[in-house]
């Protein structure tokens, strides 16, 4: 008998809160099969956001600090500079990093902090009932955007990768989806680039990871996958934004 | 031959996996689990490739694919 397929041993045992075709727990498990496979779970330290995945220390078997909202980049930072041998990530959302925690991601790649971040992108505000983000595309119905996002009112949604691509010192950026079984295993090689980075020092490194979130879009799951693929990618193109090696 | 496990305690019924079978081996279970969900169950495991798509998709990590 082989087992082909298991939770990975970085995750805990107890079972996600998140709701039903969330994108957060595929995430959360491509990240610890990423620990597993590189041998990296005794020294891994995250940091939880301030969202739908600020129970993530719950699900993670490695040690994890719940950051101030937006602030995860300069935990890290902390935490890495103090703890050099430490793998060091921050797990973040789009309410979370691209508003309030925007100067945090800016100055962590303006520095190249040798951390991997993790930020998921589902275009709205997951936790707190589906208030418009930054990344809320136009047209798209969020609470506080009833009629819909309009750029003469609310502006237009912001690119963080294309952003950060601009910066010396991201070193590794990279868009991701979650939407297909081939998109799911594009993820799971970005992120464990990420992680791979870290260990070699490369310095910054951030996997942006499009996520379905069917219950704040009033969508079914299967219109939830096509909102990604229909609605956000052609935003939100996939693809390698930075990739620098070491020098 | 290979197949799956579904853990009922943590399915939640998104039914990723059942879309994501390249066999269409997967549905809805008739029984109710102890959290409110019909939980995704193998329906034809005769067809199962072992292709581990159900486990890729699967966002609470329910499902274990084993091959005998």
């Amino acid at each position: 008998m082989t087992i082909l397929a298991k939770k990975p041993q970085s995750l805990t045992d107890i079972p996600m809160h998140y709701c039903p075709g969330c994108g957060h727990g595929i995430v959360h498990r491509l990240m610890a099969e990423a620990f597993d496979e590189l041998k990296i779970a005794d020294r891994v330290i995250g940091v939880a956001p301030v969202g739908c995945a600020v129970f993530a220390d719950d699900y993670f078997a490695c040690d994890m600090v719940q950051g101030a909202h937006g602030r995860g980049p300069a935990i890290a930072t902390g935490i890495k500079r103090s703890k050099p041998q430490a793998v060091v990530f921050s797990y973040q959302g789009d309410g979370d990093l691209a508003s309030i925690g925007m100067a945090e991601i800016v100055h962590a790649a303006v520095r190249s902090e040798n951390i991997t971040v993790i930020f998921i992108n589902n275009a709205i505000y997951g936790m707190t009932g589906g208030q418009m983000a930054p990344t809320t595309l136009v047209g798209q119905v969020a609470t506080t955007a009833p009629k819909g996002r309009d750029p003469k009112l609310q502006g237009w949604p912001i690119n963080m990768c294309e952003m950060l691509s601009q910066i010396t010192g991201a070193k590794y950026l990279e868009r991701v989806a979650v939407d297909t079984p081939q998109h799911v295993m594009a993820a799971k090689k970005a992120i464990k680039k990420a992680f791979e980075n870290q260990v070699k020092g490369v310095g910054f490194s951030m996997v942006e990871v499009l996520s379905q979130c069917p219950t704040n879009w009033h969508a079914s799951v299967d219109q939830a996958l096509e909102f990604v693929r229909t609605q956000m990618m052609p935003q939100y193109p996939l693809g390698v934004f930075k990739n620098e090696e070491a020098k | 031959m290979p197949r799956i496990e579904v853990d009922v305690n943590r399915c939640k019924a998104c039914y990723l996996c059942v879309n994501a079978c390249p066999k269409k081996c997967l549905g809805k279970s008739a029984t109710i689990s102890k959290k409110g969900y019909f939980p995704a169950e193998m329906q034809r495991p005769q067809d199962c490739i072992g292709c581990t798509m159900c486990y890729m998709m699967c966002p609470d990590v329910a499902i274990t694919v084993i091959k005998e």
